[in-house]
């Protein structure tokens, strides 16, 4: 194909390119980072939490008035053994959060009582001998708390539980082992904050309570303790129900509770979640985020189409006569398709051109905007095939329809 | 005149329906995504109180030091010891400090359950700050914060839930086995974003439905329902008593400044205070406070959220593709008609009347598309809570103001788009057009 006729045609539309290049490169920018974008996001909900989530719902427990500790330790206790002997209940635990909650209690450890900040920052879930079971979590070394070994607290004691649990993420972290085995920080001493306990087990995952910005240099560093936290503001009933019974189990539990104690309140709105509404809320923002890049790429891309669709139409019409001139001296259909199809993609490739350079350009600014990642090259060349893709198809039917212009147009005048 | 061109603006469009129809298209997604986006935005960035909000400030009191605070920063809120030295000094022409509490009520009629309800303890210049409006009774005076007195303002809603909206002032209300005597009964008042609250992240949910005496609260040991932040400080405290006296913030305080020369001494007694501070050996680093302003307070804790902003400039981009779009196509569709605006040059049409006539036809192309967009906004208002947090996206909706401003958007854009296409017909040589037909 000749490009340089072409070319010197495209010089007697100047306008009508420069437009279809400059839609092609916006386009091209805003559809590489919204793909990014989406893709950032769905890495992001995807993450594994490490529970075993399909049958698992929660309790979000509220006292009334101002038991004392003891009492609400005895209450806690009743209330569980109550809610395991349910038919449908394969286990329950207590706690003070869960993953994806989105509020909770973190802190910091350290390697020596003396450090003065802290080496990592980590989800604290207090938790009892129940709770890997309840959670479905894997064991990868060590072992899980006996029942004896499990205390209460009331929320503003100092918390120094003698040993800890914590996730593969955070053994690490904190002792770095050359060939990646995290067996490494089994049986040894941290402080949290200042308070010296041991590591007695390691289990495999379990995402932080917060999957927000805030919480993501420790989004999968936790540490369970063997106690219960005792609050008068109240406490998370985390229960795994058997496989097939999750509805009979979230039925059962309102009642079973009300039943040991009607000094506590149940929130009709959310006090009864399953795992699956919990991710859905965990993650809405994100999902919405991708939802609405989504729509903006659809969108977008039917409509630069419909530009090219509309541009060419009109140089289609307005070129009937020289296309039957170069009809009537020889040329192919084939030919006249080729020339509109190679004009586009001519043009289409300029503009990807200014395109990779605003797409690059706008999510530098996204990084400093919005601290978004750097755009990775491979959302570039997608974006560019993409357009260069949608170029050729929406030229498609406005160079058909030049192929069929006839060589008797050479000799009309109008 | 105007009209005549409208008219011949509707037939063209009339006669090109595909090209016209692409156009109106365009435009309408194009304003529709700014609209809803902007719609969002505006809900979120707006100013809460108005009519207040520079003279409202946040003060900021450094307690963690360079070692723990956040960038240099002091904590977003304050610890015990700080917020009863602000209260206590009363340098301020009204001040307040509150915390967010979560207490079960016992309805009054029947065996009904409990129920919580949130809200904050806090001083009696809470209502009068905040400019908070009642429908019975008022808040507690200053008497009663030192009195520690059982009183309480509730919500109207809550009022609703409790005595069907009857005038309850006076009477009882069991909060956590405790009983207060009800003073105010507040409007519907539900400021957003919740300003005095951005610390427990409460910018956006529920209104809250009760309020008690901080001092009340402080006697009955009460913790506070919201965040505790301790950062990697040590001293922390042990026990309830020890907590209040340890050096995690969870209280906000806030405080009322008529004036710019106020608020310049209020900064500095903020400063003495810090200073006093480090004398006494509590603080290891020189003073470091802030006294933010409503909005300036906003913009540091981040009211907007980055997916709001994110979405509007997105939509944006989208807009100005939308509006390339529509110059292109507005270019064929004007161009192709090179023969007619020829002849009506060639029978008297000045250039101004061709920029006109065509001008009017870009009008009628945005109203059409501002029309569609409307509609599609609309459509967008409904499917809002699918994109942003429930609790944002309800907060977004389509009132006059937005109608209008859609309307124009999409007519000034259009108009706007048309100006390099209209500017190319009016290039037309009449001469050329006659002869080569």
């Amino acid at each position: 194909m000749q490009i340089k006729p072409i070319l010197s045609a495209l010089r007697q539309h100047k306008a009508g390119t420069v437009l279809i290049a400059m839609q092609i490169a916006l386009t091209l920018a805003i559809v590489c980072n919204a793909l990014f974008i989406i893709q950032q996001r769905l890495a992001h909900l995807s993450e594994p939490s490490g529970i075993d989530e399909t049958h698992l719902f929660v309790v979000e427990n509220q006292w009334v008035g101002k038991p004392s500790p003891d009492q609400l330790d005895a209450q806690i206790r009743a209330d569980l053994s109550a809610l395991r002997q349910l038919s449908s209940v394969q286990d329950a635990s207590v706690s003070n959060s869960y993953p994806l909650h989105g509020g909770g209690w973190d802190d910091g450890l350290k390697l020596k009582p003396d450090q003065a900040n802290a080496t990592t920052e980590a989800a604290i879930y207090f938790a009892d001998e129940h709770m890997l079971a309840t959670l479905g979590l894997k064991l990868i070394a060590g072992r899980n708390f006996r029942a004896d070994e499990i205390g209460h607290m009331g929320i503003r004691d100092a918390l120094a539980p003698p040993v800890i649990v914590i996730t593969k993420a955070l053994a690490e972290k904190l002792f770095p082992s050359v060939d990646g085995h995290a067996n490494a920080a089994l049986g040894k001493t941290v402080y949290l904050m200042s308070n010296r306990t041991t590591i007695i087990g390691i289990v495999d995952q379990l995402q932080s309570q917060s999957v927000a910005r805030w919480a993501a240099d420790f989004a999968h560093r936790s540490v369970l303790v063997p106690l219960r936290l005792v609050s008068p503001q109240g406490t998370y009933y985390l229960i795994q129900a058997k496989p097939g019974q999750l509805d009979a189990a979230m039925h059962a539990a309102e009642p079973t509770l009300l039943a040991q104690s009607r000094k506590r309140v149940i929130s009709d709105k959310d006090g009864l979640l399953s795992f699956a509404e919990v991710r859905a809320h965990a993650y809405d923002s994100d999902y919405g985020m991708a939802v609405l890049m989504g729509i903006v790429c659809v969108v977008l891309l039917a409509i630069t189409a419909a530009g090219i669709v509309g541009l060419t139409s009109f140089w289609v019409g307005q070129r009937r006569r020289q296309i039957g001139v170069r009809r009537a001296l020889g040329a192919t259909r084939r030919d006249i398709l080729s020339y509109f199809m190679t004009e586009n993609l001519l043009i289409s490739s300029g503009g990807a051109l200014l395109g990779v350079l605003l797409a690059v350009t706008m999510n530098l600014w996204l990084v400093i905007r919005f601290e978004m990642q750097h755009l990775s090259l491979l959302y570039v060349f997608i974006g560019v095939a993409i357009l260069l893709l949608l170029g050729q198809c929406a030229v498609l039917a406005p160079a058909m329809r030049a192929a069929q212009v006839s060589p008797v147009e050479a000799t009309r005048t109008v | 005149m105007f009209v005549h061109y409208a008219q011949l603006g509707l037939l063209s469009l009339r006669r090109n329906p595909l090209l016209t129809a692409l156009m109106i298209m365009s435009i309408a997604f194009g304003v529709a995504a700014s609209m809803v986006t902007y719609a969002v935005f505006r809900a979120v960035s707006g100013d809460p109180i108005p009519q207040k909000s520079a003279h409202l400030f946040a003060p900021q009191v450094d307690n963690w030091g360079p070692q723990y605070n956040r960038k240099g920063e002091p904590a977003s809120a304050m610890t015990y010891t700080d917020a009863m030295a602000l209260m206590h000094a009363h340098k301020a022409k009204r001040q307040t400090v509150l915390f967010q509490v979560l207490m079960s009520v016992m309805p009054t009629q029947g065996s009904g359950l409990p129920f919580k309800s949130a809200g904050y303890a806090t001083y009696g210049d809470f209502f009068s700050m905040f400019d908070v409006p009642f429908q019975y009774g008022q808040g507690w005076n200053a008497q009663d914060d030192d009195n520690r007195a059982a009183v309480a303002v509730i919500s109207r809603d809550l009022n609703q839930k409790l005595f069907g909206g009857a005038n309850s002032v006076g009477r009882e209300i069991e909060l956590e086995e405790q009983t207060y005597r009800i003073v105010g009964v507040t409007e519907h008042w539900d400021p957003k974003p919740r300003f005095f609250d951005m610390f427990n992240g409460n910018a956006y949910t529920d209104a809250s439905e009760v309020y008690i005496p901080f001092t009340h609260a402080i006697d009955l040991k009460m913790d506070t329902g919201g965040n505790n932040s301790c950062s990697g400080v040590g001293n922390r405290g042990v026990g309830w008593d020890g907590w209040i006296r340890g050096e995690c913030v969870w209280i906000s305080p806030w405080v009322e400044l008529d004036s710019k020369a106020d608020a310049d001494e209020y900064l500095q007694f903020l400063h003495a205070y810090a200073q006093e501070q480090q004398r006494a050996g509590r603080f290891s680093w020189a003073p470091n406070v802030r006294l933010r302003d409503v909005n300036a307070w906003l913009e540091f804790q981040h009211a907007v959220p980055p997916e709001s902003r994110l979405s509007l400039t997105v939509a944006l981009g989208f807009f100005v593709i939308c509006l390339v779009n529509t110059i292109g196509l507005l270019l064929a569709k004007f161009m192709r008609r090179a023969p007619e605006i020829g002849i009506r040059r060639a029978l008297g049409a000045s250039r101004a009347d061709i920029y006109r006539q065509f001008l009017a036809e870009a009008g009628m192309v945005g109203l059409a598309g501002g029309v569609l967009g409307l509609f599609l906004t609309g459509l967008g208002m409904a499917g809002a809570g699918m994109v942003f947090e429930p609790q944002i996206a309800r907060l977004a909706h389509l009132d006059m103001s937005l109608v209008a401003l859609t309307l124009l958007v999409a007519i000034g854009a259009t108009v706007l788009a048309a100006f390099y296409p209209t500017w190319r017909a009016a290039q037309v040589q009449p001469a050329w057009q006659l002869k080569s037909n």
